[in-house]
């Protein structure tokens, strides 16, 4: 394992840091004005989570056409690659299975996404319970789903789009169910008309889950099983339900990736990276658009990703046609937001023997005793394994209202020689002491 | 909280202000504990909790001796968190220079009880395959450990509690003397004796004190067990804390229970700023990739620093402060323990309360004294 | 591009499309990817890499994210203890 093959291109004017619609967006842009782009992501192909695996039918969608533009304007994809810390301005640290490089740019566009919320409950650690994105990417890498029962639960629109998905696939439903009140939902039905391309979309949805039952109010109680998921107790109109199944989807909406925006030192407000109009952040030539400057979807990941990846190449004035357009957009954001806000119920979901920390096995009885996020991290090691508080930071950020620490490199799981071999020509942050001190 | 009175407050809920909180009640007094975060945030979560004697001078031996008897007493009463293993030290020696130094130590501690083994560079490799070969040999001191130094000074602070002491968290202290701690928010607790165990930051309490910021760097791997069964260190490590200027890295990892690799060390003075310097992580982790090629591939899952207090003379303070020059009495010190605060602080808790309470201590105390630095600091 | 591959899943063989990853391979025959601290089954959860409960052994090397990794001819999976 060593330093990557020097052939690939690794210097660029524009480096885009996640493959999903907004990265896509920046970097198709950014190169289509001349400038020499790389687009990177952990992932085998590019597309991020929404767009994994697209188009899986040949038809001419949003995704292809991006991915062709990307093809088409000269973009080097690198795929398969993590970034994990920053050595030096202007220079990123990445790594793959097979070796580590050094990535250098003039302009940083960090387009990373988003993660889904999991909270916990009796049970959710069995084999077969996974996120609702979680199922529908391991069924887009080979999973077969065709007669097997699959109860969706949790929070958001992609719940719906899983669902659809799912049964498209094949999949039995015998419920959706929904945290989110039924009012809330009437209100957010009755907005999309503000966005006419939802209605469609939500008409399209509607005739995918036809006799598909949805609850609202309705959320997860426990899961049941011996080695892997048996059956599922779900609250419904104030009662419990048991539902034997095969798999539960269950996510609670989604949660900014801001690690790597955060280690570079990015303003961040509310757990989103602050951006101004044309997606810079605080830090000097540092961009940062699409989810992790808040949740917003993919139309408003695509409109960002399009503002940022022109203002990267210095041509920020193509992207004011966009300014409006993003505006109707983060109007959505906002909704997406109030909707599906969770309730309180869900903190009295963990029993005490409940696993909150999934990769230290840190119970939900053993991290009451804590006031903070940091002493539990000192004192259980909840967030110390190596998702690094990716799955149990949010859970108990809703379930103790704890806020979470600084970050530090690396924010990936890293290999030691990937770390050791950082630029040599790095010198110390501060001068050297001479002796009688 | 206002106008509370004890016989003393502790400033710092470390390891070693939990040590010495917990030793004071257990004598009978009323003590409170301050610190201005939780429980073992300092040096304390950021120390890798080795235990080990150490033989820089005879000073710092008796100190560490003393103590590493006192944690194996106390090991029978550890919590499963504290996660104590007597897993042994290995002192490692790359050519014969180092050979004889491992002699030399092996006579010192010989001569004064304590249990040591000098391996051949075969045996070496025996006890730790995952060591280069190369290797002339090394010294396993076998009745070092390690433990889990957060939950450690927790348990403490939780048994002295139990009997009594009270414990005053995320509580920033603005001011200590005559016989007052005072809060920023402006809560004053009286106490007969302040004990400023600050650690990196005691000089910010008691201006004048000699105690600098050493910062050093850890890394923690994913879980590899059986990889590692001792700490290792190289003999270098001596010629790393010896120094008293410059940057330096060594040698030194150890296994922890879960089987994660902890991988350290490194020194720096007049580095203030917590964030991961990039140039020492580099050279701390090609040490150790040279001593064990093996890291290289591992997962490493968290980096962090800590600041290490540091003495001119490399022993701690541990007694009445002789800073202040008006005549407050109120001061003790218990602070400025290097690398060493682990190991050493159930011995500081003793030779403090001693002082204290006017008992005669079961080692000498002038070496710790901080009226020693009257006098010109000794280099051993 | 509809070839099929065989890969080893603590030692009984598995036959899957290509293009499947490792960690739909372990879903497919039951098997946990990983035992935790604890001592309980795990499986893949958020399916893009970074909840780590997908963790298995492939060719003795620890600790891969099984659904980041496309089955290949011949790979030995197991079960990450």
């Amino acid at each position: 394992m060593k330093q990557m093959n020097k052939e690939v291109q690794r210097r660029f004017d524009v480096l885009v840091i996640g493959g999903g619609p907004a990265g896509m967006a920046a970097a198709a842009r950014a190169a289509e004005c001349g400038a020499r782009v790389g687009i990177v992501d952990d992932n085998f192909r590019l597309g991020g989570q929404i767009w994994r695996g697209e188009p899986d039918d040949g038809q001419k969608t949003d995704a292809s056409r991006w991915a062709e533009r990307v093809r088409a304007s000269g973009v080097t994809a690198l795929c398969g690659l993590r970034v994990v810390h920053q050595p030096e301005s202007g220079v990123l640290l990445a790594e793959n299975l097979d070796g580590f490089c050094e990535l250098t740019y003039e302009k940083l566009v960090l387009v990373t996404g988003a993660r889904e919320r999991f909270l916990p409950f009796p049970g959710w650690t069995l084999p077969n319970v996974m996120g609702a994105g979680g199922l529908q990417a391991m069924v887009k890498c080979g999973l077969p789903i065709r007669g097997k029962r699959v109860v969706v639960a949790g929070t958001g629109p992609l719940l719906l789009a899983v669902a659809a998905y799912l049964r498209k696939h094949g999949a039995e439903i015998p419920v959706i169910c929904e945290q989110a009140s039924w009012r809330d939902l009437a209100g957010f039905g009755l907005a999309l008309f503000r966005w006419p391309g939802k209605i469609l979309q939500g008409l399209q949805l509607k005739r995918n889950l036809a006799g598909v039952p949805f609850a609202a109010n309705s959320w997860p109680l426990a899961a049941q099983g011996r080695q892997t998921l048996e059956s599922m107790t779900i609250s419904h109109a104030g009662k419990a339900e048991n539902i034997p199944c095969d798999y539960l989807a269950c996510g609670f909406h989604l949660v900014p990736n801001i690690e790597l925006p955060s280690l570079l030192g990015c303003a961040v407000a509310n757990g989103c990276v602050q951006v101004d109009d044309f997606q810079r952040t605080t830090v000097p030539h540092v961009f940062c658009a699409g989810e992790p400057t808040g949740i917003g979807g993919v139309e408003l990941s695509l409109i960002e990703g399009q503002i940022a990846g022109l203002a990267a190449a210095g041509h920020a004035s193509e992207a004011q046609a966009l300014l409006d357009e993003r505006r109707k957009a983060l109007r959505f954001a906002r909704l997406l937001d109030h909707t599906f806000r969770l309730r309180s119920e869900l903190r009295s979901l963990p029993s005490s023997e409940t696993m909150v920390c999934r990769c230290e096995d840190v119970s939900y009885s053993h991290l009451l005793q804590h006031s903070s996020w940091r002493a539990a991290k000192l004192h259980t090691r909840c967030g110390m394994g190596p998702c690094q508080g990716r799955v149990c930071g949010p859970a108990t950020q809703f379930l103790f209202k704890w806020n979470p620490d600084s970050v530090r490199p690396p924010v990936f799981p890293v290999r030691v020689e990937t770390l050791a071999a950082m630029a040599s020509q790095l010198q110390p942050q501060h001068s050297e002491v001479t002796g009688g001190q | 909280m206002s106008n509370a009175t004890y016989d003393v407050v502790v400033v710092g809920a470390g390891i070693v202000g939990a040590a010495c909180a917990d030793e004071l009640v257990r004598r009978g007094l009323r003590v409170a504990v301050v610190d201005r975060d939780v429980i073992g945030s300092g040096a304390t979560a950021a120390g890798m909790g080795h235990i080990v004697v150490m033989d820089d001078s005879d000073s710092q031996f008796a100190l560490t001796r003393y103590s590493q008897q006192l944690w194996q007493e106390l090991r029978p009463e550890l919590p499963d968190d504290v996660e104590y293993e007597q897993c042994g030290t290995i002192w490692v020696a790359t050519d014969e220079e180092e050979m004889i130094e491992v002699r030399r130590k092996r006579d010192y501690y010989g001569q004064r009880g304590v249990a040591t083994e000098v391996l051949d560079a075969q045996s070496l490799q025996a006890m730790e395959p995952n060591l280069r070969l190369g290797m002339a040999g090394g010294l396993l001191v076998p009745e070092d450990g390690v433990l889990y130094p957060p939950c450690a000074a927790r348990f403490l602070m939780e048994r002295a509690q139990q009997r009594g002491a009270k414990l005053h968290l995320d509580s920033p202290v603005a001011q200590i003397g005559m016989g007052q701690v005072r809060l920023t928010d402006g809560t004053e607790i009286s106490a007969g004796i302040i004990v400023n165990a600050a650690g990196a930051w005691a000089a910010d309490l008691t201006p004048g004190l000699e105690i600098k910021k050493r910062k050093g760097h850890l890394v923690i791997t994913d879980r590899y067990p059986r990889f590692l069964r001792h700490q290792l260190v190289e003999l270098g490590y001596l010629k790393s804390a010896h120094s008293v200027s410059g940057d330096s890295v060594a040698f030194n990892v150890q296994p922890r229970r879960t089987g994660q690799i902890l991988i350290g060390s490194s020194r720096q003075y007049g580095a203030e700023h917590k964030e991961v310097d990039n140039a020492m992580l580099v050279r701390m982790l090609q040490r150790a990739q040279e001593y064990m090629p093996g890291l290289a591939q591992m997962s490493t899952v968290r980096t962090w620093t800590g600041f290490r207090a540091a003495t001119p003379d490399k022993l701690p303070l541990i007694g009445p402060s002789t800073a202040d020059t008006t005549g407050d009495k109120s001061i003790y010190l218990a602070t400025g323990h290097e690398g060493l605060g682990i190991t050493t602080s159930l011995a500081t808790a003793r030779l403090l309360a001693d002082q204290i309470t006017g008992t005669k201590s079961d080692i000498p105390v002038e070496p710790y004294l901080p009226a020693r630095s009257a006098k010109e600091y000794a280099h051993a | 591009m509809h070839s099929q591959v065989t890969v080893r899943v603590n030692g009984a063989p598995v036959v899957v499309p290509s293009g499947t990853t490792i960690a739909v391979a372990m879903v497919l025959v039951g098997q946990p990817c990983r035992t935790s601290v604890s001592g309980e089954p795990r499986g893949p959860l958020c399916g893009m890499g970074i909840c780590f409960e997908c963790r298995v052994v492939i060719g003795g090397i620890p600790h891969c994210r099984s659904c980041q990794v496309l089955c290949e001819q011949g790979m030995e999976v197991t079960t990450e203890k």
